[in-house]
């Protein structure tokens, strides 16, 4: 490859020697799409009459009164086609796939958004398509795999090490280590080995660009504080991607919190003391591990941010001080939801109300001159179990219980 | 070294065998077991893993050994531990098999040394290619340790030849594409290949990834120096016990 792919001190290529040539073309066909305007100008294109971009940014009038301090606004990437940011990595990749000539894409999912993106670019281009997805994963996020399957995807449920993204993960590399010939991973995320954190960053960058100029037209001026959740780190990469010019801005990333402090407990790797630096997956960063370089199961009421590792990037803006990381726990995040959903009729997702948790907390005490922006990065509809079981909804269960009788009897 | 005593046994043998075990899996006593069983029929050097969490290049029979070892308590000190023991008994020598992670959490000028002073002859780490391998190379070239490098069917003929000026002891040269312990055709596509890998070093080559059979073996004879064996032992012992280890391994080399 041309590059190394450091960031600091985090990121490169620590890939099988199978794998080498696969990612010299894959770096050749990113470096070529990125120096040639019609890429993006065709990107744009497409996002524009295949999903919803731009989307737009929301005034949330209602919770800016309820917190009585700094007026939010809200990036609505829960617009996008498949309901989350995920599909502006995917129909980028999706295009680099063609101009590649290859026929086949897989994919890792967590949550399965992802995987639906994926699963949705492949039948639009025409591609075969295989998810990769951890079995604890099929198992509470089953409406996604659903839709995967429907649109012609073959959803392989991955039964190995902890059954969640980081298995998924390792077992697309050991797929694309025997069809590399034929078949492109699409990463889902910012992390894996260079090129994968650079090009993701790049193509989800639009969501920055679109946000900064629109809070310009909208405000007048810049947010004092921008905040997305970060799981690999995609959806933060791409709307701090906007601003890391502007150092007024400050940028705020939100891990998951799960249960609190303790390894095991959460899957935050840089705003607690529990990840060590560390190489696997094919790159390096921080991650949930023990002392012999050995992962650790991780835990997320959000299966998209239940990932052991980060972004090698934001490792590097986290060291770099440039961004600041927090992290909102499983109960304040269903509660940042419910009151989201009540206030103003909008939907985040679970991962995506992780900004949204932290975004509440900060913004009491900020004056109602500041400006906070937060990107709803996807919408909710996948976690509705999930969040029927956090809020213990009796006629939820109700409903269920009598489909599954209505099942029984068919 | 590591290249001459293959050398040497090549002129006894006219194909050598190298095998490979999960150290701890099922747990520590049977690991020692099956290296007795392995070094009695006759191998001539061996691959020691040690287990990681993400065994990214391991298919299902060596990525379920590895977690069920961990699972089992192995641990890196462990591991390190019953190799000493290993090479104090055994008179072949041996390497490690383990992914970088492993190296960097213990420190990998600290790992190397440790290889070193507990009688490991080199070491292969599949995620680990030489452009990432600075610190991990001069560890080994002041140890005097034999750094393996692994060619594949992909690589072109200038990236061997690289890889072969950071190598030594021998090359891994992978029969196929794609994960260990899944069948490979050992045709004259694999024969072709293999004459490209002889052409582009000095360097013995080993040939691994599907080897599982005496008719295998006998392919492989004229091509490559050494036929190594991975996963199919681990399914022999699962299948028939650690006793039975042996006998498979008689089979091979009759």
């Amino acid at each position: 490859m041309k590059y190394s792919g450091y960031h600091g001190r985090f990121g490169g290529a620590f890939i099988p020697e199978i794998l080498v040539p696969t990612f010299d073309e894959l770096e050749a066909a990113y470096l070529e799409a990125k120096a040639d305007p019609a890429f993006w100008q065709e990107y744009e294109q497409l996002m524009s009459t295949y999903s919803c971009r731009a989307t737009p940014i929301t005034y949330a009038e209602n919770l800016t009164k309820y917190f009585g301090g700094a007026q939010i606004y809200i990036k609505r990437e829960d617009l996008n086609h498949t309901g989350a940011h995920k599909a502006n990595n995917v129909m980028g990749q999706g295009l680099l796939t063609k101009r590649m000539g290859k026929k086949r894409v897989i994919a890792e999912t967590g949550a399965g958004q992802h995987g639906v993106a994926t699963a949705t670019m492949a039948a639009k281009f025409g591609f075969d398509c295989t998810i990769y997805m951890g079995a604890v994963d099929v198992a509470r996020q089953r409406p996604n795999v659903f839709w995967m399957e429907q649109m012609g995807a073959t959803v392989v449920a991955v039964e190995d090490g902890s059954a969640t993204l980081k298995d998924a993960i390792n077992e697309a590399f050991r797929d694309w280590v025997t069809n590399m010939d034929d078949t492109h991973y699409v990463l889902g995320t910012a992390c894996g080995p260079y090129p994968f954190p650079d090009m993701v960053s790049w193509l989800q960058s639009i969501i920055g660009k679109e946000a900064r100029e629109q809070m310009l037209e909208r405000t007048g001026q810049l947010p004092s504080r921008c905040y997305a959740c970060v799981g690999g780190g995609s959806n933060a990469m791409g709307l701090f991607g906007g601003f890391f010019e502007d150092e007024s801005v400050q940028l705020v990333g939100v891990e998951a919190g799960g249960h609190g402090r303790g390894i095991g407990q959460h899957a935050v790797r840089l705003a607690y003391d529990d990840a060590t630096v560390g190489v696997a997956q094919g790159y390096k960063t921080y991650f949930l591990q023990n002392t012999d370089g050995q992962m650790q199961e991780t835990h997320s009421v959000s299966a998209g941010l239940d990932y052991v590792g980060v972004s090698p990037i934001l490792a590097a803006l986290h060291e770099s001080k440039r961004v600041r990381f927090e992290a909102a726990t499983d109960a304040e995040v269903v509660e940042a939801m419910q009151l989201t959903v009540r206030k103003e009729g909008l939907i985040p997702a679970l991962e995506t109300s992780h900004g949204f948790a932290q975004a509440f907390k900060e913004a009491p005490e900020m004056s109602k001159d500041e400006i906070i922006l937060i990107n709803q990065s996807g919408r909710a509809d996948k976690d509705i179990f999930t969040v029927a079981d956090a809020i213990d909804d009796p006629k939820w269960k109700e409903f269920i219980i009598r489909k599954a009788e209505e099942y029984k009897r068919a | 070294m590591l290249k001459s005593y293959i050398r040497a046994r090549r002129q006894q043998k006219d194909l050598l065998l190298m095998t490979h075990i999960v150290l701890g899996y099922p747990n520590f006593d049977d690991s020692l077991r099956v290296v007795e069983q392995m070094v009695e029929a006759g191998v001539d050097l061996m691959e020691l893993q040690i287990p990681f969490s993400e065994p990214m290049a391991d298919g299902p029979v060596i990525l379920h050994a590895n977690a069920e070892a961990i699972k089992a308590g192995a641990t890196v000190d462990k591991s390190l531990e019953i190799a000493e023991q290993i090479t104090r008994r055994f008179d072949i020598p041996f390497l490690f098999m383990t992914y970088f992670n492993i190296l960097y959490a213990r420190g990998v000028d600290k790992f190397v040394d440790e290889m070193k002073s507990i009688g490991i002859q080199g070491a292969i780490v599949p995620d680990l290619p030489p452009e990432e391998g600075e610190e991990y190379l001069a560890a080994m070239k002041r140890n005097a340790l034999s750094p393996i490098h692994i060619y594949t069917p992909n690589t072109p003929d200038a990236r061997m030849r690289q890889l072969s000026d950071q190598s030594d002891g021998f090359i891994y040269t992978v029969a196929r594409k794609g994960v260990t312990g899944k069948d490979t055709q050992f045709s004259d596509e694999l024969g072709d290949y293999l004459a490209r890998c002889r052409a582009s070093t000095d360097l013995p080559l080993a040939l691994g990834f599907g080897v599982k059979s005496k008719a295998d073996m006998d392919f492989i004879r004229g091509h490559a120096d050494i036929a190594v064996v991975g996963s199919e032992t681990i399914r022999v012992m699962e299948r028939e016990g650690v006793e039975a280890v042996k006998g498979f391994i008689q089979t091979l080399v009759a």
